[in-house]
């Protein structure tokens, strides 16, 4: 039997499981929201949050500075887009939850909230293919849970807030140092209001041989989903993380700002996979940086559906000797909706090794815009990078813009960029089409065939439906 | 059954005349043959036929068994039963052979309704035993590095796997070694049945060596004018086409 069937062979509960079509998400249930931050951002909300969460003084002073920084810094539209400045701060509620705190079992998770991550089939996922599960409802997490045998191995999984209080002597040396609060004015956003994300701790030398998954839901209107994630991998541990995120379709814009930080030690390896399906009025402005010490490896693999707009430059920090980083990206903007998407490889130490690979496709007025920064100083020896970047337009109205900036000093590097832009041209469309394939179909076909590489790199549950939610999004773009 | 073009004119979406009334009969079971030189209007009657956007056709009719096909979106045509072997197929990155073809099947199912993967291999790898390529070739994006020859095969393999009612075959001899050129006839020639029609498209009497023709017509300046046997095409291929000057109009 020939490699490429094999996805299709996926049973049906698995493929039910992993389904990201953006209709389903489209749903929200009545707010029962017994703390909610209201509306604007200030010294008070600040306040409210760390009330609420019970925060330790070192984190509410944390956020108070990281408020700071977030004022002081100008909106980046010397650079960015315009459309940044459509955001209004003080419409945004900051922080909703319903006080509980994350359940360990389905069980207990309140109705709404459990028909909520069901009808997203979250609780199936978990029993068909993850190690551990935390599935996030507006600010807070709801439910959290780890298999059994690896809380006995010490691996840690839970939410941020409880990371900060339960296990500060591993959470706090690591937390802000790979993206520090002033890294943009959006990271100051985070710091200053954070809520919910992730905290992951892998012992030495354990390597999951499931993935660890994050599910992020905004279900209020006007709300600002602001989650932190700290993922540390100790030496020679290996883990894979994947996150998820929807929100249904409202009348106003919706922001989603995360902060995801990685550190992979000796010999670490992280995967970090994201399959982003949000709906075409959330703003999307994430920075995720991952710092890869000795030997280590710190791989994302990110991809960009949905949203208003998404500005994410995924990086990783080589800061030990032979470190790996590598970025693989795919973006699809449709109609309305712009990506733009990148990757940053900072190369700090001797024989680093770093891989960027991005695909975008633009469809009607879909713009995409792919920013690069590699950064090799002199004093370095034996760095290696390779950048591919290819954009497919699909109709004349679409645009593509590519702004690589490859900064290397020295000669003893070895770097190279290679960057394509390809149509859908009639006359494939003719051929497919005279085979009997609908436009739709053949579209969606050109595009699959487009991505077919990098979609391989996506665990293989997750690869299915990537095709299928390309398959709906071309077959809503044509006739 | 029947393939039926009556009258029909064709122009450049800039006005720009091509077809100046064809008439054309194909009853199944026929194989019909259609020579003429460079830009008489041939590999555009196989266009106009399959519903390319490049062309406007401004009179006549294409029917099939009564269908007509005019009214018929590109992919309608081809799953009423028309195929067409191009001269020049277009490549689909990233896209495998084995992939391609299934869709194209797929498209031919009812909803709800999917293609039996191993029945699928089984079909396939037998037709492509049939015109001798390699199982390699499965995995391969459709005609992505091929060489002329492999492009050729794969649309045979294809009108194989499609089993259509009329295969149009627009030059497909062109570029093809002779070893080549028995492959591709041998596939044509496993094909023929009393259901099933064929319009040949070529410059040469070679290929019609190997796919012998019930019908032979010339076509000139868009329109076919002149008719007959297989012995059209040994005249064509001794004298060329220099009578077309007799009978021009101008």
């Amino acid at each position: 039997m020939s490699l490429d069937l094999l996805p299709e062979t996926l049973d049906q509960e698995t493929a039910e499981a992993v389904n990201i079509d953006r209709s389903i998400g489209d749903f929200t249930f009545p707010e029962r929201n017994k703390f909610d931050a209201g509306r604007g951002l200030s010294e008070k909300t600040i306040d409210y949050i760390c009330d609420v969460k019970n925060d330790p003084q070192w984190v509410r002073e944390f956020r108070h500075r990281a408020l700071k920084v977030f004022r002081d810094k100008p909106m980046p539209t010397n650079w960015a887009t315009e459309d940044l400045n459509n955001i209004n701060f003080d419409e945004i509620r900051y922080y909703l939850s319903d006080g509980e705190k994350p359940k360990r079992s389905w069980d207990d998770v309140p109705a709404d909230v459990l028909e909520t991550f069901e009808r997203l089939g979250i609780p199936q996922q978990e029993r068909a293919f993850l190690a551990g599960v935390e599935a996030q409802f507006d600010s807070e997490a709801a439910y959290s849970n780890v298999k059994e045998e690896l809380t006995k191995q010490g691996v840690i999984f839970v939410n941020s807030t409880e990371g900060l209080k339960e296990h500060e002597e591993i959470f706090r040396p690591w937390f802000g140092k790979v993206i520090p609060t002033g890294d943009n004015k959006f990271s100051a956003l985070n710091s200053a209001v954070f809520s919910g994300g992730s905290f992951i701790y892998i012992p030495k030398g354990v390597k999951l041989k499931q993935p660890l998954q994050a599910y992020f839901r905004i279900n209020s209107e006007s709300f600002g989903q602001f989650e932190r994630t700290l993922i540390i991998a100790d030496e020679g541990a290996e883990v894979m993380y994947m996150e998820g995120c929807t929100a249904p379709k409202f009348e106003t814009a919706t922001l989603h700002s995360a902060v995801v930080e990685l550190v992979a030690l000796k010999g670490a390896k992280i995967q970090y996979v994201t399959v982003q399906n949000w709906s075409s009025n959330v703003f999307n402005l994430v920075t995720k940086r991952g710092l890869a010490m000795e030997d280590a490896e710190v791989r994302w693999i990110d991809c960009n559906i949905g949203s208003r707009l998404t500005m994410k430059y995924p990086g990783v920090v080589m800061k030990g000797r032979r470190a790996r980083g590598e970025v693989i990206s795919i973006a699809l903007a449709n109609t309305g909706q712009h990506q733009d998407t990148g990757a940053k490889m900072i190369h700090a130490a001797d024989e680093t090794t770093s891989n960027v690979v991005s695909k975008s496709i633009s469809v009607g007025t879909g713009r995409s815009t792919y920013r690069g920064q590699v950064h090799i100083p002199k004093h370095l020896k034996g760095c290696k990078n390779n950048t591919e970047c290819d954009a497919l337009l699909i109709n004349t109205k679409s645009r593509t813009d590519t702004y690589p900036a490859i900064t290397v000093k020295g000669n003893q590097h070895a770097t190279q960029h290679e960057a394509s832009v390809s149509q859908v041209s009639q006359e494939m469309l003719f051929y497919m089409m005279q085979r009997g394939i609908s436009e739709g179909a053949a579209m969606s076909l050109a595009v699959n065939g487009f991505i077919n590489d990098l979609v391989r790199e996506f665990p293989m549950e997750y690869s299915v439906e990537l095709k299928r939610l390309i398959d709906l999004e071309m077959e809503g773009s044509v006739g | 059954m029947s393939l039926i073009i009556e009258n029909l004119h064709a122009t450049l979406e800039d006005g720009t005349p091509i077809l100046n009334g064809v008439n054309l009969e194909i009853p199944a079971g026929e194989v019909h043959a259609i020579m003429g030189p460079n830009g008489s209007g041939k590999s555009t009657l196989s266009k106009v036929i399959s519903g390319h956007e490049s062309y406007v056709v401004t009179a006549g009719s294409v029917t099939l068994d009564g269908v007509d096909l005019l009214e018929l979106d590109i992919d309608q045509r081809s799953r009423a039963g028309v195929f067409l072997a191009f001269q020049y197929p277009a490549e689909v990155p990233g896209v495998s052979n084995a992939n391609f073809i299934r869709a194209a099947l797929q498209a031919r199912l009812p909803k709800g309704q999917d293609i039996d993967a191993v029945a699928y291999y089984k079909n396939l790898y037998a037709k492509m035993d049939l015109l001798e390529m390699d199982r390699k070739f499965t995995a391969r994006s459709v005609n992505e590095g091929f060489s002329g020859g492999e492009k050729k095969r794969n649309e045979i393999l294809q009108m194989l796997m499609l089993e259509p009612k009329y295969g149009i075959l627009d030059e497909t001899d062109s570029g093809l070694d002779i070893d080549a050129l028995k492959i591709v006839a041998k596939g044509v020639n496993a094909m023929r049945s009393p259901d099933r029609g064929f319009l040949l498209i070529t410059h040469y009497q070679r290929l019609l060596d190997y796919i012998a023709p019930d019908y032979v017509h010339v076509m000139s300046a868009g329109q076919i004018v002149r008719s007959g046997g297989p012995e059209l095409a040994l005249e064509l291929e001794k004298n060329g086409y220099d009578f077309l000057k007799e009978l021009s109009p101008a």
